[in-house]
């Protein structure tokens, strides 16, 4: 059986044949990966490398009173020992974080070192480099670190409370745009509301009240995170870095260290998964400091308990949802309050889960309670659709409760409240074309949902998901060769396979196969700017920059043939890379032909394009997955596993099925075993792949997968970001396909063994 | 990570010899599935690792039909399950061989190494108490046995001393009408330490349906792994019905005093330990009834 099938909706207009949209090529970087060839982050070696390694809190809440790296500085080896003394002082800097505004330095700056206290357990607050990775961490041991230990905050809701402790004695709440008049580990509070909730609530005929939460869980992408730094005597400094954004992390170095963005440059290497975590800085400015220290350059590569200990889980959170439905199945109202964790600074992600939470349903009457909340965990990162996930498995897991009160079908409850086109959203705003119902229907109509499941202890679970995507800036620059290939270069880094996602719109635009074009992620001075890889936004707005570059190629060589021809450039056309003129004398020639014929004239052709899409449109999915649950020892087995997603219109098949396959397998994952465990103090205890559990490829049946096509009309070939969406559903999917197992429903995450088990013993 | 010395004696005086210089400053290292990674994470300090593996009697892996096995503390796992023979007669142990790490962990991990790092989960633990091994231990002073039951003496500690090694286990022949299982649970399908593991043998009589005799042990809910008399008691003698196991297990439940970790909660654990001494004594009454 062949998992996967393309549907084109009957509704959406008749496919226009391409040639190399919607084929499979090989990627263009995939002999480097399979071989080995391809240089990570960690693979940088420079002449004369230092090792960096940085020392951590062993406190969760600690006022740092002194470091003294006396003793670290005289180990034979150790040619530089750093602590945040080192950094410029933040003072009242502010960083500018583009459409979120500009936030104060010192949290960010504290976040890479800390200053004056360490606010979660494995914080960085020092630094050594060293002629190898094993005398810096003997170098280590000898910094003495003195420390007045704080009472830790871990719980979400306990950090709300007005006695708890306080993380940071300056921080007010922005409470719906007012200051609070006293300290509190609560950011900020906004809202939502549209309509009339209690309104909407005298309609219903039910209305059901719960609470959900959600661990904290980490992306765990494979390669822990790496820099490498060479600072000039000059002053120019050099990064090699695993990262997201090669901009953003230029733009961040630039903002701790505050030396001009023009003499730094930042060269991306390979980078092995990020998922919204590769974002943020970690060992670069450090790498950077103590290499000009050291005058050399400094490798900073963490072990995957750094990684764990002190970079960006997604939040935990606590949602309590109200919901009310008519006996037809109609959503009247919806109110909820969501707390979402920060860890150690402000910056939760709450406001995209507030803005996903509703967006597969049309609801007349919603208010939306947002807290952003500061915990003594690591400070938060993007993960695959930050925010989304936390917030829809409330709704999803509801709407499946409300399906069992009035015996209505899963499918039929959220195509009856299916979002459309021009519905106005919970925060205002109303849908582009979006394929919420068409995703849906085809989930509806697939032969796994048709198939009945059978035998005890096993349940169907089914949930929707939507992500918002991004647009934002992208650059690449193409040149036409005189072989008639095409270089692009461009500021995505690959993480998706979209080096080829890219190239394939490039080479649709001049009919030429996608092997005669040689894409390759550049360094900061070297394409325009652009964002980081985040968003599902590449394929999407990177991809438009590489139409424009194929436009622009395209109009040049039109240009270009009717100079030799000496005909008017009108009378000239170029299809499949052949170019031929339309006035009736049937000359022609090749893209190949032309292109060899101006190299030798010296005519340059190419261009170099920028581009901030707007209207990216959002993602929908549907997923279904049978369960069996082993009521003895509440391990739940993953029979089948169906996700079906809009994918606007996919370039390269087998990637979009990739991610969809991918953020299933992290969906599981959160749903039934990850989770940051802490003892008392606030100490993280599972900070390893052996105890921090994601699944295996043995644990997971093969992820079937349902490719609609719902084209985006905000991209020239109609596509809508793929790599986010996919990890909303499956956690409520899952507790579903356990309810309708076992009979019991389970609102916390992850729904560990230990939970079912609980659970089961509570319900008889 | 510290720099140490490695050397690879050829013989048990020799080896024995470099205990005594080196004392608690040395270690046996046997496939270093834990060694290896305890030191070059910083979690243990060594000056000198003594290598097992080029001394004969730390690889010996024979049967016997009159004194049983005799398997060398170094052997990997995956010589005794690829010995068709012997690991058909020690079904126990052979679950637990197969169950240790991936391919690759097993083609270095032992049964003597598992035993030496004392973690009251490990998995090969239980199945040699199961089958009532017997260490025997190399010092200075020559040689004496213990029984596995007896070995370990908190998480990570056991009866050696800071010059003695283990050298192998001895394990009777299997008596006629004979099983013996080891299993375990964890929330994935590898990849996982136990939750709670658990090794029982049963010798039945002629009738298949009386237990002679039997032994229950359980890893990973107590300091140390178990010996569980109790539930032997339950079953030696009666008829191996639904209410013997149970009584078994409620005997097992009883024994365990577990911890609450990231693995599990002292209460998830204490129910397992019934779960799988139940799993464990059906699968041991299927294997001695095909015997």
């Amino acid at each position: 059986m062949n998992p996967t099938e393309v549907m084109e909706p009957a509704k959406t207009e008749v496919k226009k044949k391409y040639k190399v949209i919607g084929t499979r090529p090989i990627r263009h970087d995939g002999v480097d990966k399979v071989t080995g060839r391809a240089v990570y982050g960690a693979d940088v070696q420079l002449p004369g490398m230092l090792h960096g390694k940085v020392l951590r809190s062993p406190h969760a809440h600690a006022l740092i009173k002194s470091i003294n790296t006396e003793k670290a500085e005289a180990l034979y080896g150790v040619k530089a020992v750093m602590t945040a003394a080192d950094f410029p002082d933040a003072g009242s800097r502010t960083a500018n974080l583009g459409e979120l505004g500009e936030v104060p330095l010192k949290p960010m700056c504290d976040n890479v070192m800390a200053s004056d206290k360490a606010v979660y357990h494995g914080h960085a607050v020092a630094a050594v480099a060293a002629t190898s990775p094993h005398i810096a961490e003997e170098a280590l041991k000898l910094i003495e670190v003195e420390y007045e230990v704080l009472p830790p905050v871990l719980d979400v809701v306990k950090a709300m409370d007005e006695d708890s402790p306080l993380l940071h004695e300056d921080l007010y709440t922005d409470e719906l745009g007012e200051k609070s008049s006293r300290p509190s580990n609560v950011a900020s509070h906004s809202r939502h509301v549209k309509g009339d909730v209690s309104q909407g609530f005298a309609e219903a005929d039910h209305v059901l009240e719960r609470e959900y939460r959600c661990a904290t869980v980490h992306q765990g992408y494979i390669e822990p995170h790496a820099a490498t730094a060479m600072w000039n005597p000059d002053g120019y400094l050099t990064m090699w870095v695993t990262t997201q954004g090669a901009f953003a992390v230029r733009t961040a170095v630039h903002q701790i260290l505050d030396i001009p963005v023009s003499r730094l440059k930042v060269i991306p290497t390979e980078i092995g998964g990020g998922f919204g975590g590769k974002i943020p800085v970690y060992g670069e400015p450090v790498a950077a400091v103590l290499s000009r220290k050291a005058r050399r350059p400094v490798k900073v590569v963490m072990d995957r308990t750094e990684v764990f200990l002190a970079t960006g889980p997604t939040s935990g959170s606590y949602v309590k949802l109200k919901m009310g439905v008519t006996n037809e199945g109609r959503i009247t109202a919806a109110e909820t309050m969501l707390a979402y964790e920060a860890g150690g600074y402000p910056g939760s992600i709450v406001a995209l889960g507030g803005i996903c939470m509703f967006a597969p349903y049309n609801i007349d009457h919603t208010t939306i309670d947002m807290y952003d909340v500061v915990v003594n965990k690591p400070k938060t990162a993007a993960y695959r659709a930050p925010g989304a996930p936390n917030s829809e498995f409330a709704v999803e897991c509801m709407l499946d409760e409300f399906c069992q009160i009035l015996d209505m079908d899963p499918m039929e409850i959220r195509l009856k409240n299916g979002a459309k086109e021009g519905d106005i959203q919970s925060h205002g705003i109303p849908h582009p074309r979006i394929g919420c119902i068409e995703t849906t229907e085809a989930a509806r109509d697939c032969e796994h949902y048709q198939t009945p499941l059978e035998g005890p202890n096993r349940g169907r679970g089914v949930a929707s998901g939507y992500w918002v995507n991004a647009g934002l800036t992208s650059s690449v620059t193409a040149r036409l060769n005189g072989d008639g290939t095409v270089t692009l270069q461009e500021g995505s880094t690959d993480i998706g396979g979209t080096r080829t996602s890219i190239a394939m719109q490039l080479a649709e635009v001049l009919g030429i196969p996608v092997e005669d074009v040689v894409p390759s992620v550049v360094d900061t001075d070297s394409v325009g700017y652009t964002e980081v890889t985040g968003g599902s936004r590449v394929t999407f707005a990177t991809g438009w920059a590489a139409y424009n570059a194929g436009q622009a190629i395209k109009s040049q060589l039109i240009e270009q043939a009717a100079e030799v021809w000496k005909v008017d450039k009108d009378q000239v056309t170029l299809a499949d890379g052949v170019i031929t003129t339309t006035n009736g004398d049937s000359r022609s020639m090749t893209i190949k032909e032309l292109a060899a014929n101006l190299s030798q004239k010296g005519i340059d052709v190419g261009s170099r394009e920028t581009v901030t899409p707007q209207n990216h449109g959002g993602a929908y999915a549907t997923h279904v997955v049978d369960v069996e649950v082993d009521p003895d020892t509440g391990k739940v087995t993953i029979l089948r596993y169906t996700a079906v997603q809009d994918a606007g219109r996919a370039i390269h098949p087998s990637y979009v099925e990739g991610q969809m396959q991918g953020g299933v397998v992290q969906g599981i994952g959160w749903a039934l075993n990850e989770e940051y465990f802490y003892n008392e103090e606030g100490n993280l205890m599972n900070a390893s792949f052996l105890d921090y559990r994601m699944p295996t490829s043995l644990d997971l049946p093969m992820i079937e997968t349902i490719i609609v096509e719902v084209p985006n009309p905000g991209h020239p070939y109609g596509v809508r970001g793929v790599g986010e969406v996919p990890i909303v559903p499956p956690q409520a999917a899952i507790s579903n396909a356990i309810a309708r197992a076992v009979g019991v429903r389970l609102g916390d995450l992850p729904m560990s063994p230990q939970t079912v088990v609980k659970a089961l013993a509570a319900k008889s | 990570m510290q720099a140490f010395d490695y050397v690879a004696p050829k013989s048990l005086s020799e080896a024995v010899s470099l205990l005594e210089q080196k004392g608690e400053r040395a270690r046996v290292l046997s496939g270093g599935t834990d060694l290896i990674v305890q030191v070059r994470e910083n979690r243990r300090d060594v000056d000198l690792i003594v290598d097992g593996k080029k001394i004969a009697e730390l690889m010996e892996l024979s049967f016997d039909p009159q004194s049983g096995l005799t398997l060398g503390a170094c052997v990997p796992c995956v010589r005794f399950y690829e010995d068709a023979q012997i690991s058909q007669l020690y079904p126990g142990l052979n679950d637990a061989a197969q169950l240790i790490g991936g391919t690759q962990i097993q083609n270095r991990a032992s049964f003597g190494g598992n035993l030496c790092n004392s973690s009251p989960a490990a998995d090969s633990i239980p199945a040699l108490i199961a089958h009532s091994a017997v260490c025997l231990i190399a010092g200075s002073g020559g040689t004496h046995t213990v029984a596995v039951e007896d070995f370990c003496t908190a998480p990570g500690r056991n009866v050696l001393g800071p010059k003695e090694l283990l050298v192998s286990f001895h394990v009777p022949p299997p008596p006629r009408n004979f099983g013996a299982h080891y299993l375990r649970f964890i929330p994935r399908n590898e990849m996982d330490i136990a939750v709670v593991g658990c090794g029982a043998s049963l010798e039945m009589e002629s009738d298949l349906r009386t237990v002679k005799k039997a032994r229950v042990s359980l890893g990973a809910v107590a300091p140390t792994p178990l010996l569980v008399a109790e539930a032997a008691a339950a079953l030696e003698g009666r008829e191996l019905d639904d209410s013997a196991i149970e009584q078994a297990a409620a005997a097992a439940r009883a024994a365990a005093r577990p911890i609450t970790d990231m693995r599990g909660t002292e209460e998830y654990r204490v129910h397992l330990a019934g779960v799988l001494t139940r799993r464990a004594l059906e699968k041991s009454l299927e294997r001695a009834k095909e015997d």
